[in-house]
């Protein structure tokens, strides 16, 4: 059982990676325009990325 | 549900909103009701980049508005740029938008995000005790468990014990109070529970607990923000300049700055933008906002003219005598905001059912405690039935019964077209049994006359030529309405102020103007050929696309439609027989309006009011639900429940259909809750409740409430 005091902080962190990736798209603004997204992907726009704000 | 608040947690979120990589806030923005997918995108983004005043623009399809970094661009610079593109444009007053993130949800979205961790990790030792675990190994899963949700619950819970102390020291009971108490008491007790060496600990369930709640309650805020930034971006619509005639020249200044006593030029086709009197010679206005009737109003130097006329002649100026608050357009507002409030009373589904359900739930807790000690004495196992009671009972599928459906609903229907401003609208919509319409402008389209393709070729060329020299609405109306031809080449094309359009061909005078200036027996606009007789030019109302088939499909479910107007009863009659419509009356006034709407009412029926005019608003808003175009005047949009931003009716039948199933999926919703409730209850009295069973009964009714919600989006 000793195998476990390895697995649970390994489980834990790699939660908490998780979880900061999340927070880390929430805060970049990833969920404001969610169907924008979805739509882009379709585009093949070649517009230099600096004309978008 | 009752209403959320700022808690003292979401003071984390202003820190995440400052590091958002925006470059400034954007210096227009523009509304694009019609946009809905990738192309669309594309021409937006194309058509305004290509001006060159435009630095970027950057559309966001959620919110369905384009946000625009430019130097020196006129808002209706970017919407024509967009009209010849096809895409239909307002623009929106940046002061009146939210400029702030949205705080609140973020911080419920951090929070949601980190329950949900935590309730993953403490579920993985949860499965691992629930599989057998004992001894030392569960002490440990139990205790590490104890260590992750203490602290997320005490963080991820801070909006349910606000809302829950706040209702407590009123001395009233909330949804909040058993929730927190659930909450708490499940966390503290099987902490209790670990260190006394206990075999059952409820840290799941109270992390799983926290976790649906905050989904429901996220939910919740996502509905309520999106009723309120419609209310916004209606506000916003109107962007509300004037002209100022100041010293030698003309300034546009913000119509809240105009004083009384300031001359004001108003250019034609636009409204007026206070009360006042004319210094102008003549002039003709629209009055329809008042009266409904569609004929122009002839004024002369000295008549009185009102904020919200619409001027049809040349440029006028006038001279200010009251302002903001003062005009009766605002009076009448302030009216409509006073009827309105009598509306709020209505409960909705959500509040009904939370009245009940929050004493029961204290009430059987209670019971157990008091029930197993006079039973067997043991505090302890009392409490922890107890406890079992209030995680079971605990509203989580409640909590998500109404929210789930209401914002998948509000989503659908603003992907539609349909602002919806008020949280109870779409279920008084759904109770609705008459819908009463006004004609003019709300089931007529402005300006989009039926073609004139009967007239000669000759005729038309030279009616168009005439009309094209004026700017004039009803010149204006008729060469939209005519056949395309190459207009006649005509000399000494002249306006005859208030008559018409006077130009010679081959030498023979040809006129264009009222009946009564051609010397005609008939009223309307005519054409006059030299001395031949006048030929009217009946420019005639169309009705908006899917009038009819809105109006036939209301019929067809039990909702009978009637029109109400105020313009000529002829008029109407004629209008409602081509649509089909057995009740119409015509020169009805805006009281009359509310007089028949009240006594509908009266009557037992729930009425649906959907209207544009000032004459609308007294009745739009004693109305059960109401309905307004966005073409209207803001005064009737802000007492209509749901604005429409499309131009056609054609999709207002789905309105009724989505409004009619979220209260049928609401119901189910509650019926499911309560089914679990129905068979997890009985099990938790009598104290064979475990944490797995907690946790598989709050689960599975969570998931199936918000499966079924889902369902609104495809209703058809």
């Amino acid at each position: 059982m000793n195998v476990l005091f390895i697995l649970i902080p390994v489980s834990v962190i790699l939660g908490g990676l998780g979880l900061c990736a999340f927070l880390w798209t929430l805060k970049s603004g990833q969920y404001d325009d969610p169907q924008g997204a979805s739509a882009r992907v379709l585009l093949d726009d070649d517009a230099p990325p600096e004309s978008r704000p | 549900m009752s209403a959320i608040a700022a808690c003292p947690g979401c003071v984390v979120a202003p820190a995440i909103a400052q590091t958002a990589p925006h470059s400034g806030p954007p210096d227009l923005v523009l509304s694009l009701p019609a946009i809905h997918c990738a192309t669309c995108i594309n021409t937006v983004e194309r058509s305004l980049r290509a001006l060159p005043q435009v630095r970027s623009a950057r559309v966001n399809l959620s919110l369905k508005r384009v946000s625009i970094h430019a130097s020196d661009l006129d808002a209706e610079q970017a919407v024509a740029a967009l009209d010849r593109a096809g895409i239909e444009a307002h623009p929106l007053d940046q002061s009146l938008l939210e400029s702030r993130q949205d705080d609140i949800g973020r911080g419920l979205l951090i929070r949601l995000a980190i329950a949900g961790f935590a309730m993953m990790n403490v579920m993985l030792f949860s499965v691992a005790i629930w599989s057998g675990a004992s001894d030392a190994t569960r002490a440990l899963f139990h205790l590490i468990s104890a260590v992750i949700t203490l602290p997320a619950v005490l963080f991820c819970g801070q909006p349910f014990f606000a809302n829950g102390m706040r209702a407590v020291r009123r001395g009233g009971l909330n949804m909040d109070v058993p929730i927190s108490l659930a909450i708490l008491l499940a966390a503290g007790m099987s902490l209790y529970e670990v260190l006394n060496g206990g075999h059952h600990a409820y840290f799941d369930a109270a992390l799983s607990l926290t976790f649906f709640l905050l989904v429901g309650r996220y939910l919740d805020h996502r509905t309520r923000s999106s009723v309120h930034s419609a209310a916004k971006e209606l506000a916003a619509l109107e962007v509300q300049t004037a002209q100022r005639i100041h010293g030698t020249g003309v300034e546009r200044v913000a119509v809240g700055l105009l004083r009384v006593g300031d001359t004001v030029l108003v250019p034609t086709g636009m409204r007026v933008p206070v009360d006042g009197v004319l210094n102008s010679a003549a002039a003709q206005a629209d009055r329809s906002f008042l009266t409904g009737e569609s004929a122009a109003v002839a004024l002369t130097l000295g008549d009185v003219v009102q904020a919200g006329e619409i001027n049809l002649g040349a440029p006028f100026e006038m001279t200010a005598t009251a302002v903001g608050e003062d005009t009766t357009l605002r009076r009448v507002a302030a009216l409509v905001e006073m009827a309105e409030n009598s509306r709020n009373s209505y409960t909705n589904l959500a509040d009904r059912a939370a009245r009940i359900y929050a004493p029961m739930v204290h009430l059987l807790a209670l019971a157990a405690f008091v029930g197993w000690v006079a039973y067997d004495g043991d505090l302890r196992h009392a409490l922890n039935v107890a406890v079992a009671v209030l995680i079971i009972t605990c509203p989580c599928a409640l909590g998500l019964a109404v929210p789930a459906v209401a914002t998948t609903a509000i989503a659908r229907l603003f992907d539609m077209g349909f602002l919806v401003k008020s949280g109870t609208a779409l279920e008084r919509l759904a109770e609705v049994d008459m819908a009463v319409f006004d004609k003019t402008g709300t089931l007529t389209r402005q300006g989009k006359p039926a073609p004139l393709a009967e007239l000669p070729v000759q005729e038309a060329a030279i009616a168009g030529a005439l009309a094209q020299a004026s700017a004039h609405p009803v010149a204006q109306a008729i060469l939209a309405a005519l056949p395309v031809h190459t207009p006649a080449e005509l000399a000494d094309v002249t306006e005859v102020a208030g008559q018409g359009m006077q130009g010679e061909i081959d030498g023979v005078t040809v006129r264009l103007g009222r009946g009564e200036w051609l010397g005609a027996a008939f009223s309307g606009t005519g054409l006059r050929i030299g001395s031949a007789p006048a030929v009217p030019l009946a420019v005639t109302e169309t009705p908006r696309e899917g009038a009819a088939d809105t109006l036939a499909w209301l019929s067809s479910q039990g909702i009978t439609p009637q029109i109400l107007s105020g313009d000529q009863q002829a008029i109407v009659q004629a209008f409602a027989a081509r649509l089909g419509v057995q009740s119409a009356c015509g020169d009805v006034s805006a009281p009359q309006k509310h007089d028949r709407l009240a006594q509908l009412q009266a009557q037992g029926h729930r009425v649906l009011m959907v209207g544009d005019g000032l004459n609308d608003t007294a009745a739009l808003a004693l109305a059960h639900a109401s309905v307004a175009p966005s073409s209207a005047l803001d005064a009737s949009r802000n007492a209509a429940d749901v604005v429409m931003l499309r131009e056609g009716l054609d999709r207002f039948p789905l309105l009724i259909v989505i409004a009619r199933a979220l209260t049928r999926l609401s119901r189910q919703n509650f019926a499911i809750a309560a089914g679990y409730n129905a068979i997890a209850i009985p099990v938790a009295l009598l104290g064979y409740a475990t944490p797995l069973l907690a946790a598989i009964a709050m689960s599975a009714s969570s998931l199936t409430v918000l499966a079924n919600a889902m369902r609104v989006k495809y209703v058809k």
